[in-house]
């Protein structure tokens, strides 16, 4: 990309530079910090030049926005034909609480829905099972059953609002009841376009919202993947999340290795399932965490889209060009909020949402200030909305596409990103894929020896957290705080039970018994069947509870 | 895969005083487990016989280990909002237990309010998000000894 002679002339002069300006300087003024380095502890250098991009290629290693490998974007006029998706993920309490969250953000300006279940909906219990007492509602919507589907989505017109579920464990069930509400609403299944995370292999690595095994996980997933292929096209059927991996304290590298060798494990299984991979591989997107280093954060994004890309037309030879292109959401990362000086997360999480618009994000969701403490208030929620408006609107970085691209030193992170991203699935790939390296252990080992390092770092005091290991301040939580009802574990108890008095207790269990055998038949698609149960208000725990029977449980093997 | 805990230390060589054993334990049905496994390391760095009892797991389970395991101190991590639920739970079957005196701490995301409620309770000390490591190990190594 740069001609060879005037390189060498550079690299010449700067070397001059060095000794001749810069080592004064240094010593005049030495550094503040013994070591620069970024949030995942990577060493950064005083000044990055051409020199080590020397054999950069543009077309090759960027390439156009909307052409391969995608560096700059996938689409080639970015945010100045449509901005980001602006989607905050809501749910608490009742599905009334959260229907009515809904409709105050989509007045708000919001441009799409994302659902949060509570714990016992994402670990497939119904709210009356004893494992559900006392998290009814707390930290998500409870759903038990198609009935509580119906009024999340009252008013809500499912073939004009895109849904994105997190839901990863019971995400078939739960994926079924979306499905007869639209039906109920009179959508066409064909005009149904949302997303369910539906990424079971991350659960066992970080986020642990795990029902099953991972190999009947796989066979559910593949059964989705499927289905949605014939019946359901604009779905997009996995998420393929880092979020979580490092949110439980991954650095950016394995974030992005894991997330990859994850799709990878994804594709693999379509393919071995014996679906064409251009059939299922367009609807697959990813979903990455903003956390709180934004150069790179940004080359975490670029080297993402380039490595799928690569690998889409290399390893798996997908002809179709949406099926090598990385498409995904973004949040910012929870795990840098401070309980202390909780105004200051405003900031924070402004900075990261930005990385996201600079990497190319196709939607965000922004966190609120109080949410290291309670789920956002509807105030706390608006300011983070409004922070993704103001970078939309105010700031120009929409304005043209992939505005740092060219910078020596973020293409040069973006390439040591995939270079360090790439040995990881290396070793991966010989240990036979992830779901071997995932019962090793290997991924889960590398995420905790990383989040202690940097728990370490911070009580040192070498990586600094404004408010908590400096400039801090003696003061209580100036914010209001959302208090969850505790009369809705009752109500939602009540409701539930009034539903199994209420249906066919006859064809409630014919489903569950075709649900069954279709568990024990390899080749049958369980999707149609979880459909039928749906429509019969069979409720998520029953249906949970029949293929705990025939496929097993998982438990967490407890490593530290 | 499927042993439901795992011990952090070899069991400790024959002493006059033997280590202080601490179950760390993640109650309920939230996943968020980076708390529970520094804390869980830094106390096995610390010299302290830590066992974990692993994610989702409910509060008869978690006493049923600590009677098994004998141990001094119980440390829970909660993140899901049921703390005013798992923690009272934990110490009125801990006392049907004859354990009452089982040192019950633990932190998490845990409003200000509900602090002082849940001491009085019984937990012993409760802390917040961005309590330095140090503070719970010298906690621990302060006020937990081992019970006869």
């Amino acid at each position: 990309m740069y001609d060879r002679k005037k390189l060498a002339g550079i690299e010449t002069r700067r070397k001059k530079w060095h000794d001749g300006e810069l080592t004064p300087s240094l010593r005049r003024s030495p550094p503040r910090l013994e070591r620069f380095s970024t949030v995942s502890d990577e060493e950064i250098d005083l000044l990055y030049t051409p020199d080590p991009l020397s054999d950069f290629d543009y077309e090759e290693d960027l390439g156009n926005p909307g052409q391969y490998p995608y560096t700059r974007g996938v689409q080639p006029t970015m945010y100045r034909g449509r901005l980001w998706t602006m989607r905050q993920f809501a749910g608490f309490g009742s599905a009334e609480d959260t229907n009515a969250r809904f409709k105050f953000l989509l007045s708000q300006g919001q441009t799409g829905l994302s659902t949060a279940f509570h714990f016992p909906t994402l670990m497939g219990y119904d709210s009356d099972s004893p494992r559900a007492r006392g998290e009814v509602g707390m930290c998500g919507v409870a759903v038990d059953s198609l009935k509580d589907m119906e009024i999340l989505f009252d008013g809500i017109p499912l073939d004009k609002v895109t849904t994105s579920m997190t839901i990863n464990g019971p995400a078939a069930m739960v994926f079924a009841m979306y499905l007869a509400v639209a039906e109920k609403q009179g959508v066409p299944f064909h005009k149904v376009g949302g997303t369910i995370q539906n990424d079971i292999l991350k659960e066992y690595i970080a986020q642990h919202s795990w029902i099953f095994p991972p190999e009947p996980s796989m066979r559910i997933i593949t059964d989705i993947l499927a289905y949605c292929a014939d019946n359901v096209p604009r779905w997009n059927t996995i998420s393929i999340s880092g979020y979580h991996i490092r949110e439980a304290g991954s650095t950016a590298v394995q974030e992005l290795a894991f997330t990859i060798a994850d799709g990878i494990a994804y594709v693999q299984a379509g393919i071995d399932a014996g679906i064409p991979v251009d059939k299922f591989a367009p609807r697959l997107s990813y979903f990455f965490n903003a956390h709180m280093d934004f150069f790179e954060e940004i080359a975490k994004y670029r080297a993402a889209r380039r490595m799928w890309a690569r690998i889409m037309r290399g390893r798996f030879h997908a002809k179709n060009e949406n099926s090598w292109k990385l498409r995904f959401h973004t949040q910012t990362a929870g795990c840098t909020l401070t309980a202390q000086q909780p105004m200051n997360n405003v900031v924070r999480v402004a900075l990261q949402a930005l990385s996201g618009v600079l990497g190319g994000t196709q939607s965000l969701h922004t966190n609120s200030m109080d949410e290291t403490m309670a789920l956002p208030t509807e105030q706390a929620v608006t300011v983070a909305l409004r922070t993704q408006q103001i970078i939309a609107e105010e700031s120009g970085v929409a304005n043209t596409v992939d505005p740092l691209g060219g910078s020596f030193f973020l293409e040069q992170l973006t390439n040591e990103m995939e270079e360090k991203a790439m040995e990881y699935i290396r070793k991966i790939d010989e240990m036979g894929g992830m779901v071997a390296a995932i019962k090793r252990g290997y991924p889960q080992r590398e995420v905790a020896d990383a989040a202690f390092h940097f728990q370490r770092l911070v009580d040192a005091g070498k990586k600094r957290v404004v408010g908590l290991n400096a400039y801090q301040s003696e003061e209580g939580t100036p914010i209001p705080l959302l208090k969850i009802d505790d009369q809705v574990e009752k109500q939602q108890v009540a409701r539930t039970k009034e539903v199994r008095r209420k249906r066919s207790a006859k064809k409630a269990r014919a489903c569950l018994s075709a649900l069954k055998d279709g568990s024990l038949a390899p080749n049958v698609n369980l999707m149609p069947l979880l459909v039928d149960a749906a429509r019969e208000y069979v409720t998520l725990g029953e249906m949970c509870d029949t293929l705990r029977e025939t496929m097993g449980v998982y438990t967490d093997p407890a490593m530290f | 895969m499927a042993t439901a805990k795992r011990k952090g230390v070899a069991a400790a060589p024959k002493k006059a005083a033997r280590k202080v054993r601490i179950l760390v334990g993640k109650p309920g049905l939230d996943g968020h487990d980076r708390g529970a496994k520094i804390i869980a390391r830094a106390l096995r760095d610390a010299g302290v016989e830590v066992i974990y009892t692993g994610l989702h797991q409910t509060p008869e389970m978690i006493v049923s280990a600590a009677a098994q395991e004998d141990v001094d101190g119980i440390g829970l991590s909660i993140l899901s909002g049921a703390h005013n639920y798992l923690f009272p739970r934990i110490l009125e079957l801990l006392r049907e237990k004859k354990m009452a005196d089982v040192v019950l701490f633990g932190g998490g995301i845990i409003p200000d309010d509900d602090i002082p409620k849940l001491e009085k309770k019984g937990v012993d000390r409760v802390f917040t998000p961005g309590t330095p490591i140090q503070q719970i190990v010298d906690y621990v190594n302060e006020r937990i000894r081992p019970r006869k």
